[in-house]
């Protein structure tokens, strides 16, 4: 080689350590999350990142159980955070996927509402495993030219009157949808919680949603499927998240929801940390960011849910007229507790017996529903 | 031939055999890479798959537990569910293929033996086309014409006559995969009927062979190969698909690829997906030495 040559490789070189130098020096790291569609947006994200140093790489997973897949492949070291819902929190506690987190280091912590603080889906025995989001419950949505009278029960999707014109979510936790319906109008079958079925009540459970499924146009696996289905005219009535509702209003679609008399389930999402994180610092300081009552209302209004932290009503007022009412910031503990949110089904009942059906149970049984 | 080559350039024995050797092994020099590639990227991928098809997984922590056991082909076996989910798959597979033969000789035929240069080129052009687009656009193009208030019913009430119904449903998924997969049945098709000889079918014409009677007993004959050859690609495309039905489908259309997708996303259950996957590769290899024995592989 010509010394000309190694002198090029030796700048190169240079160039290789120099820059590697600078990054360290920086106070941030990157943040490797998996989140919801629509959970780290831009709007505040990038004052997040200012603010830092920490820089956010996003990766979108369409369900919990995606969540909780990706948590786990690759050894769990991928990725440090996950925006977990409450049929995926628990199984990433119990898989030791997740690590204990220090709420006192969360200054809005103390601002959240009673109810979020320590919610069963993300503190066992006392440790909390993550900081409560944003929570928002699953609406019956419906066609107003096309269902009339409009529907006051989930028995809509139960009945024969819109059979083919019925779209339900394609997903195992859906289960527990039927078995709050049958826990209010079949009081038999001694029902306490759609989560934590013996054999007896899934039996019953699923001989109802057996019965449904010729009613049933699609199970829906994608939000942007039940959206074409309202929007084409195959579907007037169905199980649904307010984000729909949302976007097909917004295109002048003649849709409502309501939550039916009999209550509904729901979704209360934890931002959690992965047990093998090496940006402990950063991830701190995004639980703290994440639970401000600025940031908390502009994720509020963009996604349709409502905020665990009770500043941020007043706050979303300003953003949006009207929007602290009209995702619920606001409202009474009544409203909140006709909400029978997500929760990994396990074989414990919570009440000394351990018969119940577990998660693994119900996606068999998902399956063999949809043949 | 190569000894013949040998001798007449006189090499003597020894120097031959020593070119042989330094033949061998710039042979193997030049063939280990990719060799060695297809043998840990491929075969030890399958080789994978079907070993983790014999291990489970704790259901709650999702860790895989390490002991031999027949325990997902039993489930397999016994459950009629996924015995239905394969038959379904195989079902379709079968009549797509059917479907696709049936429209494409005609088409092949007139592209390789009618059609001029000019529209030849064409149609090829045309053939060609829709595999440009993303495979996503053209399935959502047809949810488009399919749906309720879609360009085929719009059409069949502006001639006045009832709905279809089709969208979300098995018919849907036929045809659309009938539709996905066809310029993989025309173009081995066209290649078959291409290479038959002109004089085969004047010598037929002149032993007093008719049109029909040429066409059953020499061009189908000779055009078989290709049509088995692009029966292999709209099988095996169709077999292994989950996009479509999950895109397309009703609610009774789950394929195996589905039932693999849930079991490694939904309950983190690989080694039941892996368990599942074999039942394909299966299907496959009995189809694919059905293939050989009918003379595809000369064909490709």
């Amino acid at each position: 080689m010509t010394k000309r040559t190694w002198a090029l490789l030796a700048m190169l070189a240079l160039g290789l350590v120099f820059p590697a130098a600078g990054v360290s020096k920086q106070q941030g790291g990157v943040l490797h999350m998996i989140a919801w569609e629509g959970y780290l947006q831009p709007q505040w994200v990038a004052p997040f990142t200012k603010a830092t140093g920490c820089q956010i790489k996003s990766k979108y997973a369409g369900s919990s159980d995606e969540m909780v897949t990706l948590m786990r492949t690759g050894g769990g070291g991928q990725y440090d955070m996950v925006s977990a819902s409450g049929d995926a929190s628990l199984r990433l506690i119990y898989g030791h996927d997740v690590q204990t987190v220090d709420p006192s280091k969360i200054p809005d912590f103390k601002n959240f509402g009673k109810a979020f603080q320590s919610p069963p889906n993300n503190t066992v025995g006392g440790k909390h495993y993550g900081i409560s989001l944003q929570w928002g419950p699953n609406t019956l949505l419906y066609n107003t030219q096309k269902v009339k009278p409009a529907p006051t029960s989930w028995s809509s999707i139960y009945s024969a009157k819109y059979k083919g014109k019925i779209t339900v979510p394609d997903n195992p936790i859906q289960i527990a949808d039927a078995a709050l319906y049958l826990m209010k109008t079949q009081p038999s079958l001694k029902i306490t919680d759609p989560y934590e079925l013996n054999v007896a009540q899934f039996n019953a459970t699923i001989h109802l949603l057996t019965q449904q499924k010729p009613l049933i146009k699609k199970y829906w696996a994608l939000a942007s499927d039940e959206i074409d289905l309202f929007k084409n005219g195959d579907a007037v009535i169905g199980a649904s998240w307010p984000y729909q509702t949302n976007t097909l209003q917004a295109a002048k679609a003649p849709v409502k929801d309501l939550i039916p008399k009999e209550g509904a389930t729901g979704w209360l999402d934890t931002w959690m940390v992965s047990a093998k994180t090496k940006q402990l610092d950063c991830a701190y300081k995004w639980l703290a960011w994440i639970s401000t009552p600025k940031v908390q209302a502009e994720q509020a209004i963009y996604f349709g849910e409502t905020p665990v932290n009770s500043k941020a009503c007043a706050i979303m007022d300003t953003l949006a007229k009207g929007s602290c009412e009209q995702y619920h910031a606001n409202a009474p503990l009544k409203y909140f507790k006709q909400i029978y949110f997500w929760k990994t089904p396990i074989a414990d009942c919570g009440n000394g017996q351990k018969n119940c059906m577990d998660y693994t149970k119900w996606q068999q049984a998902w399956t063999q529903l949809k043949g | 031939m190569a000894a013949g080559l040998d001798a007449a350039q006189g090499l003597r024995p020894k120097a031959r055999a020593r070119r042989l050797r330094g033949g061998a092994l710039r042979a193997l020099a030049l063939l280990a890479p990719p060799v060695g590639a297809f043998l840990v990227v491929y075969v030890a991928a399958l080789v994978a798959l079907f070993v983790s098809a014999f291990w489970t997984v704790d259901a709650f922590t999702g860790e895989l537990i390490h002991h031999w056991t027949f325990d997902n082909f039993r489930t397999l076996w016994n459950e009629s569910t996924y015995r239905t989910v394969a038959l379904r798959t195989i079902g379709i597979a079968a009549a797509v293929t059917i479907t696709d033969a049936v429209i494409a000789f005609p088409f092949a035929y007139f592209m390789a033996r009618i059609a001029g240069g000019r529209t030849r080129a064409m149609l090829f052009v045309l053939v060609l086309l829709p595999l440009w687009a993303s495979y996503l656009a053209r399935v959502y193009a047809w949810r488009l014409i399919l749906d309720n208030d879609g360009l085929l019913n719009w059409s069949l009430r502006k001639v006045g006559l009832p709905p279809a119904g089709l969208a979300y449903s098995n018919t849907a998924m036929w045809i659309v995969f009938s539709y996905i997969w066809l310029p993989f049945m025309i173009l081995p098709v066209y290649a078959a009927l291409e290479r038959i000889p002109h004089s085969y079918i004047e010598a037929s014409r002149d032993l007093g062979a008719r049109g029909f009677r040429t066409f059953r007993s020499v061009v189908l004959p000779l055009a078989l190969p290709g049509v088995v050859a692009g029966s292999i690609f709209t099988f095996s495309l169709t077999l292994g698909d989950y996009i479509t039905p999950t895109l397309i489908g009703g609610t009774s259309s789950q394929f195996i690829g589905n039932v693999v997708y849930d079991s490694v996303n939904q309950s983190s259950n690989l080694p039941f997906g892996a368990a599942f996957a074999v039942v394909p590769v299966v299907v496959m290899g009995v189809y694919l030495v059905i293939a050989r024995r009918l003379g595809a592989f000369e064909a490709l």
